[in-house]
Order: C-alpha cells, then structure tokens, then sequence
C-alpha cells in the first residue's frame, strides 16, 4: 500500500514537473495543478495509511490523525483557487500577447 | 491573554471586508477608509513595539487553543519590529497611490489591506503551516496588484511571477508535510525542540525538509540563482505596488532568519547550522548578481528592481555571518533597504510621468519641468539607496562589514560589498546624468510634476535620515532582537509554556 501511494506520488510530480517545464501555458497549467494533485495526496499519508480507524482519541486505541486531513483540505481549496486563477491569468495572456507561449513570443 | 497581537492581522482584513463592501461607493470614501485603516495600523505596530521592547514574548493563543496543538501568534521583538515597518511602508505608499494610482481601480484598496493581512500574518504566526496559509494571502493579494492596469509587459511578467510563485507553495507544501510526518507537529517552537531528540535514520530526512523550506524562503526572498523572476516581476509593474512589495522580498528573508536562527539554530541539535555553508556564499553571488543587473538596466523602474536584489543579497549576507552583531547589522540594513528601494520606486515613477514619451526609459529625454528639484530628490534618494555617507544605506553597510571583522568569510564580504557600491553609485550617477542632463532636442515632456507627488518619496526619504540620527538607538534595538533570536529556548518556553500551564485568562 504505502508502496503504491509512494510510486503515484513520484509519477504525479515527475510528470508535473515535465509538464510545468513546456512551452505553451497550457501545459504549464496541467503540470501546475498534477503537482498539486501530488502535493495533496502526499500531506494525506503523512498522518500514516491506516484503514477503518476512527479519528478519535479513545483510551488504549489506535486513532488516525486527523490533522493531515485538515491540512489537505485548506491545501486543496488553496490551489483549486490559485488553478483557477493562473487559467484566467493564462487566457488573458492569450489576448493580450497574441499567442500562448509563455514568453509570449513564437521564436523562443 | 494580549489582543493586540492579533490586531495588526484583523485591521486590515476588516478594512478590506469593509471596502469590498464599499466597491461601488465614490472614490474618496474608499481612500478614506483605507487611509484611516492603513495609519491605525502604525498605531498599533508602535504599540505592540513598545509593549516587546522590554524583552518578553507575547503569545495569542487563536481560540485558547494552547500551544503545540491550537494556532499561535507570537510577537518578539523582530516580529514587533517587521510589523512596524510593513506599517510605516504601507502609509507612505498609500499617500502615493492617492495620488492616482487607485482612481478607476475599484478593488485597489480591497487587495492592499489584504496584502497587508497576509504581510503581517506572515510575521506574527508562529506556526509553520500557517506561515504557508499568509503567504498563500499575501501573494494571491499580490498578484491582483501586479497585474492592475494590464499590458503586454505587465501580463507576462505577471504570468512568470505567478506560475513560480504556485511552484514554491507546492515545494512548501512537501516540505511542511514531511516535517510533520517525521516531527509530528507544526509549531515552530514544538518543532525545534523534537528536532533536538530527533534520532538518527530520520535526520536525512529531516535535513532535506529543512533546505526544501529554505529552498522557498530563498525563492520569495529574491537569494540567487532563484532571483531571476524579480526584476520582471517588480520593473513592469505600477509603482506603489512594486513599491509595496520591497517589504515582499523581506519576508522571505525574515522566513530565512527565524528559520535559521530557531528551528535551525542553536537548540536544534543535530540539524543546527543546516542553512550556515549555503546562505553567505548565494547572498554574495546575489549582490553580484544584482549589480550587473543594476548596471544592465534599460529603465529606472528595472534599475530599482534590480537594487532590491542587491539589498536582498547584501541583508542576507549579514544574517548568514550569524552572531547577534551581524543580525543586528542585517535588521539595520533590513529597515533601511526596504524604506530606499520603495523611494526609488515611487520617484521613478514620477519621473517618468515628466518624462513624456521617454517613460523611465535611459534615453536622452525632454528637459523636465522642475528638473532640478527632481534630480535634487534624485541625488538624495541615490545616495541612501548605494551607500554613500551620510545617508542609512552607508550606516547599514558599514554595520555589516564591522560585524563580518573576524569571520571566516570576512574577505569575500569585504571586496564584494566595496566594489559592488561603488558600481552601483557610478551606474546611478550615470543614471541620473542621463535622465536630468542628457536633452534631446525637439522632445515633449510630459505632465508638470506635481510637487505633493514627490510628498511619499520624501517621507521615506527622512524617515531614513531619521535612521541615521537614530542610528545609536535603533541598532541597539536591533541587537536587542537578534539576542533575543539567538535565545531561542525563551521564545521556545513562552510558546509552550501554555501547553503545561493550561488556558489562563
């Protein structure tokens, strides 16, 4: 199991960072938001993979901790705002220059 | 329990409520509400100064949660100090930007008072995710400034800033949650005491979240080789924005120093001195690197860009020397390049609304209107902002190379500080020369300067000789904070001591 999360961590971000590497900003965008993917799958294990555990302290039992789940959910909504921003951001980029290089000129 | 630790945070997130409130009300209202806002907030930064001057550490327990596992917000001297100079910037800047920056910008005032938010946050939390969740506001504020008033340049670089900046918050983001995998926890001060008893199969560990931190704490704080987006970023866009975010570069160094100075610094144990073979060397590359910007430049907005990565490199150079001496040099430094570079930034603004088709371009010109009260500013402002005697900038330098005496990286300090100042007074003298001497004939100057335009970067500017007459009592403040850095276990014990002694009125 912590294998399996692991190797998706690792191609999640490997291909983030390819992706956020090219071009054109629309790749940048993926790559951008793969990495957050990542990023939030990888604070969700930090608290330990542990199944049917409740996230309650009890005496003398095991609890999950919830503090991670916490953590990803404020990481989620902060990047699913900034993802929606750099898409905007990306568009008028598009008007404004008159392509979607992220340089914004062709010959780069 | 203190609540004005947590005022300098809720002024400008109830002001920027208020004015989202107030969009579609006129002009004037909105100034005044982020006026009044803006100068309270002086109030009470000085307020909260004296209050940590006599050494304690004032600690807000958010909801009486106590210490390692509710939120914190901590108040020493250096945060006290941050927050009084984020104030002080914010009021000059907002007296500029109502000199027209703001008309026809509904949400100007709104993203100030956030950024402010977020600025403030960033230096009074205690809590490392949460200095992630300030930084998160302060750049989604500072994005919105960046872009206002749009075009070409300014879309680009806004594209470049912002798709960097989502980078560092994902690197952040890993490094935070490997630190709470291996530690367990998040609060800065609970942090360093378990990384004192960390064992040996997770200091690897442990060591590569510590330098991914500093990796984005040299990103936000322009460090070279990871500067590059500055310049583009600061030189195009409007000026009091790019003038208010010479405090932006500041928080990544002060990330930097409260990082190297508690949770890597002397009580840490095994991890003490991670940053201590990185941070002087890349400082130093920083300077040099700044000032073949600074002598590149094709325009004074980028010139002022580049002097702030010149800054940026020389204050981290001081606290990479480590010693109370050194930080205390650095906080001088802090203070005053902050103050300079956001007087260059508004000056050259003004100078470019005279200029006409020139802009801030450095190209023989139109002969200013009151060109001689501009290239008087012009001179002042250049000679604080390179070092020259008798202004802050000189005061501060001479502090960090008295302080570098002794160290080990004393001759590299030494040479690169020296010639990088004099290449930058030689580059501004021929910048001024240009802009105030070189005419072309035939040339349209643009708008008369309006001499209450010049008000702000005037403020800043006698703020800063201020400095110079203060320099005895301001440097021993400084020294006081970069003791009370170097003491670490009292901030530790204040943080936690609400752990064991229970909530308390």
């Amino acid at each position: 199991m912590e294998a399996l999360i692991a190797i998706v961590i690792g191609v999640l971000t490997a291909s983030g960072v390819y992706l956020s590497l090219r071009g054109r900003t629309f790749p940048v965008v993926l790559g951008l938001t793969l990495m957050s993917y990542a990023v939030n799958l990888f604070l969700f294990v930090m608290g330990r993979l542990m199944i049917g555990i409740p996230p309650v302290i009890q005496e003398n039992a095991t609890y999950a901790d919830p503090l991670p789940q916490a953590l990803v959910l404020t990481a989620i909504v902060i990047s699913f705002g900034m993802t929606a921003f750099v898409v905007v951001l990306a568009l008028r980029a598009r008007a404004e220059l008159g392509n979607d290089h992220v340089d914004g000129e062709e010959n780069h | 329990m203190n609540h004005l630790v947590i005022a300098p945070l809720l002024l400008p997130l109830l002001a920027g409520i208020a004015l989202l409130l107030l969009r579609g009300s006129a002009t004037p209202m909105r100034q005044a509400v982020s006026l009044l806002a803006t100068f309270t907030l002086v109030v009470i930064a000085f307020q909260l100064l004296l209050q940590v001057a006599d050494g304690s550490v004032l600690v807000y327990r958010l909801g009486d949660w106590s210490a390692p596992f509710g939120i914190v917000l901590v108040a020493d001297r250096l945060s006290a100090i941050m927050v009084l100079l984020t104030a002080v910037l914010s009021a000059s800047v907002i007296l500029y930007a109502l000199r027209g920056a703001d008309h026809d910008a509904r949400f100007f005032h709104v993203l100030f008072q956030m950024q402010l938010f977020g600025i403030n946050g960033a230096f009074l939390t205690g809590d490392l995710f949460n200095l992630f969740v300030f930084f998160e506001v302060l750049l989604i504020a500072s994005y919105g400034l960046l872009l206002y008033g749009g075009g070409a340049d300014r879309t680009r670089a806004g594209l470049h800033y912002v798709v960097l900046n989502l980078v560092g918050s994902t690197l952040f983001l890993f490094a935070v949650g490997t630190l709470y995998g291996v530690l367990g926890t998040l609060n800065m001060a609970d942090i360093t005491q378990r990384l004192a008893k960390i064992s040996e199969e997770d200091l690897g560990v442990v060591r590569a979240a510590g330098l991914l931190l500093f990796a984005v704490f040299a990103l936000k704080g322009a460090l070279a080789p990871l500067h590059l987006w500055l310049p583009g970023a600061y030189g195009y866009t409007s000026a009091p924005v790019a003038a208010m975010f010479a405090i932006m570069t500041k928080v990544g160094a002060y990330a930097i120093l409260r990082a190297h100075s508690l949770m890597f610094g002397p009580e840490s144990g095994p991890v003490a001195g991670l940053l201590d073979p990185w941070l002087l060397p890349l400082a130093l590359i920083t300077v040099v690197a700044g000032t073949i910007g600074v002598m590149a430049s094709k325009r004074l907005s980028q010139q002022a860009a580049y002097l702030v990565v010149v800054s940026a490199g020389t204050l981290l150079a001081a606290f990479g020397m480590g010693g109370a001496e050194a930080f205390a040099a650095g906080l001088y430094y802090l203070l005053h390049s902050t103050l300079a570079a956001a007087a260059v930034f508004l000056l050259a603004d003004v100078i470019s609304k005279a200029r006409g088709n020139a802009l801030d371009r450095l190209i023989p010109g139109p002969e200013l209107p009151r060109g001689q009260l501009l290239a008087g500013v012009f001179l002042v402002i250049a000679l604080a902002v390179s070092g020259m005697p008798p202004l802050s900038g000189f005061v501060g330098k001479w502090l960090i190379l008295q302080a570098s005496i002794g160290e080990p990286g004393m001759p590299w300090v030494f040479a690169i500080l020296l010639v990088t100042s004099l290449l930058v007074i030689m580059t501004l003298a021929r910048t001024g020369t240009m802009l105030f001497f070189k005419i072309e004939e035939g040339a349209t100057a643009g708008s008369p300067v309006r001499v209450l335009d010049l008000g702000a970067p005037l403020a800043l500017v006698l703020i800063g000789i201020g400095m110079v007459v203060y320099a005895g009592p301001v440097y021993e403040f400084g020294q006081a904070a970069a003791e009370q850095l170097l003491r670490s276990e009292a901030y530790i014990s204040a943080v936690l001591q609400a752990a064991t002694g229970g909530p308390q009125p």
